[in-house]
């Protein structure tokens, strides 16, 4: 048993239920309990879907367990099949019917239906989510294109000038945008998007994969399997970089240009990005070297480790992804930092890491900017599991030239501003000023939590100024207490802070308070100084200055 | 198509009159939340207890889509995710669970009572959770900690059962208040703190002294029980609860539910009776209550009056909520589903219902939402998987969770609780776009 407070990813049928989204015309008849269900509120709330999702639950109760409820699932198969007149039917088990063990396959297949019916062998208590997600996407291209004429000889580079996007799904952290922004570098570059897949494709979409020259991975967690297939199959190669930030975007168009048979480097040429000016405008000077911390699914994680250190100077101190099955490629990119790669999906686990490396800038999931707001560290959310505002209304990808602009917006926005920073220090003394807390951050927390849904859409209230940058403000202005949120923990034996100079904190705006308590506390604990007197906090100051 | 086809699944009995109201009784798929769902309000009602579920991804998946968001780093729930290992034998389930109970009250220290909460893989896998808890009992006992078990599964509890199965199993551990004591009433199921305030000041005005409120704030501090014991319902999916109080010598105050004036005032009234309280006392002191909630409801009046409304299976809350709609809102109801239809609990709301409105018990939701699509209902209450595609389709519609998780009995929420059922319509005809 697995104690588990919050988890990254669902079971694997809720990644069966993204593929079944994402495609047009394709049911899913999961055999499952009432509450199951839940599942389709991630579609209709948390993505705003106008459809409920294309799956039937059979929701069979205790009666109906020592009964027939092999004959409940067919019905519901037969009645699903009435009602949609799907072109394919996926069938599956949840966790509770896969112990119960009725074989949908076997069952659906019995009925003889007149469309492909595609079991899904989804093992509830090992898999997660996004594997649920790529094997049920490799069964649907395996089933529906397996039948297209396999290639005698090798493709020449080029022949039809087009390839298949792969890897979107319904609930995909940003697919929707990252599609068109892929679509238009493609259509730059004369080459035609033939397919794509799972989102927005129909059976008959699937069908036609083959006919395209290569394939492009978006999201190797859901794409790989079935891209591999196809290059098995169909000698179709398929794209391996991450097209994240501007320089994944250029190695992603010399992959592509290569495979298209194009001058690769008169392709990579013509790609720029805003975001580029932007990071080395002096405004951004500041940024140099500010602690991040990357957690995320491993597509997301490896892209953003690569733009915060190489495309806006950020220094890395820490990497790591819920995503085991490529905890090898984390783990090398880790490496290449001098870091070791956090392979877990356990939350506090997670929580601990950060706690450690004392970021000045997390950029993880959901679950990672609740960490943050706890630690009164800025965050910016760049990957699944989403939340309501990671669907936001305007066009805003992850991918590609925009997506470098993009990446650039939200994640230096939590960040104090350069000329905020120096305003700052220039009107502390104003008592106007008194909560120093600077406009575009949004409120400081509220003690009022919510029981239902959060809907809030701040990022976090506070900076990232680190201890090095504390400006020391006037006691007289009317600080902020300290946040709502509990300080952490102090250890027993901890050093204790002499009155002078728990005085002087109380100076330190509020947003970088708790940063520089942390940093003293540990620049003492680190040297057996068990009095933390005026001395020691500017000795601390120092030390952690760069 | 060759094999041969059993009847379908959505099949309706054929409608049986219902004290003169028909009832659809369906089976088909539901789109309900199953009883784990009840955690999210129970570990906030009380703050010194903790729910382990034990199950599967899934269940943590559920609970957590469910509870919105992650608004604490560590919440006082969490799931026991059972893995292969537990499933072939290779690690003892009950050893797994002694460990990591262990684990958790290490870390909560604060903990005063642990529930145990069965889904649907431990109960298919037939993992003794009873026995389980008294082992657990016996361990962490001395240390201030009771344990406790029930079940929340999906196949056997739907959305608010779970509390009902909370409660029930709480009920055991009440002390038993001698058959002499005081004749006292207990207030059964969950509200928000300050409606449970308001209701408290009422009782006390009243003159009703003993007065206690189950579940408790703090879960150790429980509400004795015995034959002077008079139980009113603030909610009405709490059957098992009920007949477990009864077991220990309570009597059970029927009455409708405390929504709106006039529920309010029944629901009262019903106490009243029970505490020989004159109903010209109860009439003066809540007449300036009820005025005022008069005055606010008059204000939603005059957008629901007519208007019709449909009720998709979920809370249990549809009954009194319907009545409530009817009969002090003027709305006309188009059709009314519950999951389960318990008569004798719902029973003073259900008289007050329309002659000939369409009741439905179970669910077909691909049916009715058929049935809902041809009735086009002014507003329909349904849970969210169901919201969005139907306001796509030009529905007006209310999310039924709002009504578990707001504060929305008595007096003083009545305009409230209109409040959510005019805004969606008061939104539509405010927007342009
Ligand atoms: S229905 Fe059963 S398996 Fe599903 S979440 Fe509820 S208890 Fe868990
Ligand atoms: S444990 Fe059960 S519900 Fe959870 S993912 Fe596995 S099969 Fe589905």
């Amino acid at each position: 048993m697995q104690l588990s407070v919050w988890t990254y990813e669902g079971p694997p049928h809720v990644g069966a239920m993204r593929i079944a989204t994402a495609l047009k015309d394709v049911h899913y008849v999961l055999h499952a309990p009432q509450g199951d269900t839940y599942a389709d509120l991630l579609f209709t709330m948390i993505e705003r879907r106008d459809h409920r999702p294309p799956v039937t639950y059979t929701t069979f109760q205790a009666r109906d367990l020592g009964g027939d409820t092999a004959e409940l699932f067919k019905r519901a198969v037969h009645e699903a099949y009435e009602r949609f007149r799907p072109a394919a039917i996926l069938v599956g088990a949840s966790c509770t019917a896969e112990l119960i063990q009725d074989d949908p396959g076997g069952l659906a297949k019995r009925l003889g239906l007149p469309v492909p019916v595609i079991p899904l062998e989804l093992p509830s208590y090992q898999r997660r989510e996004n594997w649920g997600a790529g094997e049920t996407f490799y069964q649907v291209v395996r089933t529906l294109a397996g039948g297209a004429p396999r290639p005698a000889a090798p493709r020449a580079p080029g022949a039809t000038r087009s390839c298949n996007l792969l890897g979107p799904t319904a609930l995909g952290f940003r697919h929707r945008d990252d599609i068109l922004e892929l679509t238009r570098l493609l259509a730059d570059m004369g080459i035609r998007v033939n397919v794509v897949a799972p989102l927005g494709a129909a059976a008959a979409d699937i069908a036609r994969l083959p006919e395209a020259d290569f394939n492009v991975v978006l999201y190797g967690e859901i794409a790989t399997p079935a891209a591999e297939w196809l290059q098995r199959t169909y000698r179709q190669p398929y794209t391996k970089s991450i097209p994240i930030g501007l320089n994944g975007t250029r190695d992603f168009v010399r992959e592509v240009a290569t495979l298209a048979g194009l001058d690769a480097d008169a392709e990579v040429a013509r790609i720029s990005a805003r975001s580029a000016w932007y990071s080395r405008s002096v405004d951004s000077t500041y940024l140099t070297g500010k602690r991040v911390f990357v957690f995320g699914d491993a597509t997301h994680a490896l892209g953003a480790a690569r733009v915060a250190t190489e495309e806006l100077g950020f220094q890395l101190v820490g990497l790591g992804t819920y995503t085991r099955e490529r905890a090898r490629e984390v783990r090398a990119a880790a490496e290449a930092h001098g870091l070791t790669a956090l392979i877990t999906d356990d939350y506090l686990e997670v929580e601990r890491a950060i706690e450690a490396a004392t970021p000045e800038l997390v950029l993880g999931t959901q679950m990672e900017r609740h960490i943050a707001k706890r630690l009164q560290v800025p965050c910016a959310v760049i990957s699944a599991p989403v939340h309501v505002q990671d669907f936001p209304a305007r066009y805003s990808p992850q991918m590609g030239a925009e997506g470098a602009n993009v990446l650039f917006d939200t994640w230096v926005h939590p960040l104090m501003m350069g000329l905020e920073e120096h305003l700052l220090t220039m009107f502390r003394e104003d008592f106007e000023f008194g909560d120093l807390s600077p406009s575009h951050l949004g409120h400081a927390p509220s003690p009022r939590v919510d029981h239902t849904v959060e809907m809030s859409t701040t990022l976090l209230p506070g900076g990232g100024a680190a201890v090095a940058e504390m400006a020391v403000a006037d006691a007289g202005v009317t600080l902020a207490d300290e946040p709502a949120a509990p300080a952490p923990p102090v250890a027993a034996g901890a050093p204790r802070w002499q009155p002078q100079a728990e005085q002087e904190l109380k100076k330190i705006p509020f947003f970088v308070r708790g940063k520089a308590r942390r940093n003293t506390e540990r620049y003492a604990a680190e040297r057996g100084i068990t009095d933390i007197t005026l001395d020691t906090l500017y000795e601390a100051k120092a030390h952690f200055s760069r | 198509m060759t094999a041969t086809l059993p009847t379908p699944a959505g099949c309706a009995v054929p409608a049986r009159p219902e004290k003169g109201l028909p009832v659809l009784r369906e089976r088909g798929q539901r789109e309900v939340f199953c009883g784990l769902t009840g955690i999210v309000w129970l570990h906030r009602k009380m703050q010194d207890a903790f729910f382990l579920v034990v199950g599967s991804r899934t269940c943590a998946h559920l609970l957590q889509s469910a509870a919105g968001v992650m608004i604490f780093a560590e919440p006082r729930f969490a799931t026991a995710i059972i893995e292969d290992k537990d499933l072939a034998g290779r690690s003892d389930a009950q050893d797994e669970l002694d460990r990591v109970v262990g684990e958790l009250l290490a870390r909560r220290p604060g903990i005063r009572s642990l529930f145990l909460v069965g889904s649907c893989p431990s109960e298919v896998i037939k993992l003794d959770l009873g026995r389980a808890a008294e082992r657990l009992n016996r361990r962490h006992g001395p240390a201030g900690v009771r344990v406790f078990n029930y079940s929340g599964s999906g196949i056997e509890t739907t959305f608010t059962q779970g509390e009902d199965a909370c409660l029930a199993a709480l009920v055991p551990a009440l002390p038993e208040a001698p058959a002499d004591a005081e004749p006292n009433l207990l207030v059964v199921g969950t509200l928000p703190d300050i409606v449970e305030d308001q209701f408290a000041r009422i009782f006390a005005a009243l003159g009703i002294e003993q007065v206690r409120f189950f579940p408790p704030r703090r879960s150790a501090e429980l509400p004795a029980v015995g034959p002077t014991t008079r139980v009113l319902l603030a909610q009405p999916f709490l059957a098992d609860t009920v007949r477990t109080l009864l077991e220990r010598g309570a009597t059970h105050l029927r009455a409708p539910f405390p929504f709106g004036v006039s529920g309010t005032t029944r629901w009262l009234t019903a106490a009243c009776d029970a505490f020989h309280i004159p109903s010209e006392h109860l009439r003066r002191t809540c007449l300036p209550m009820a005025e005022r909630a008069r005055v606010a409801l008059e204000a939603h009046r005059r957008w629901l009056a007519g208007k019709r409304v449909m009720f998709f299976p979920d809370s249990q809350l549809e009954i009194p909520l319907a009545r409530f709609l009817a009969e002090e809102l003027g709305m006309e109801l188009a059709e009314v589903g519950v999951p389960y239809l318990h008569r004798e609990l719902v029973g003073p709301d259900l008289e007050a219902l329309p002659r000939g409105v369409q009741l439905a018990e179970g669910q077909d939701v691909d049916r009715q939402l058929d049935r809902c699509r041809a009735a086009r209902p002014d507003l329909v209450v349904c849970g969210l998987g169901l919201a969005n595609p139907l306001e796509a389709e030009g529905l007006a519609t209310k999310w039924s969770i709002e009504l578990i998780f707001s504060p929305v009995h008595g007096y003083d929420q009545a305009g409230d609780l209109a409040e959510l059922f005019t805004r969606p319509l008061r939104r539509r005809n405010v927007l342009t776009v």
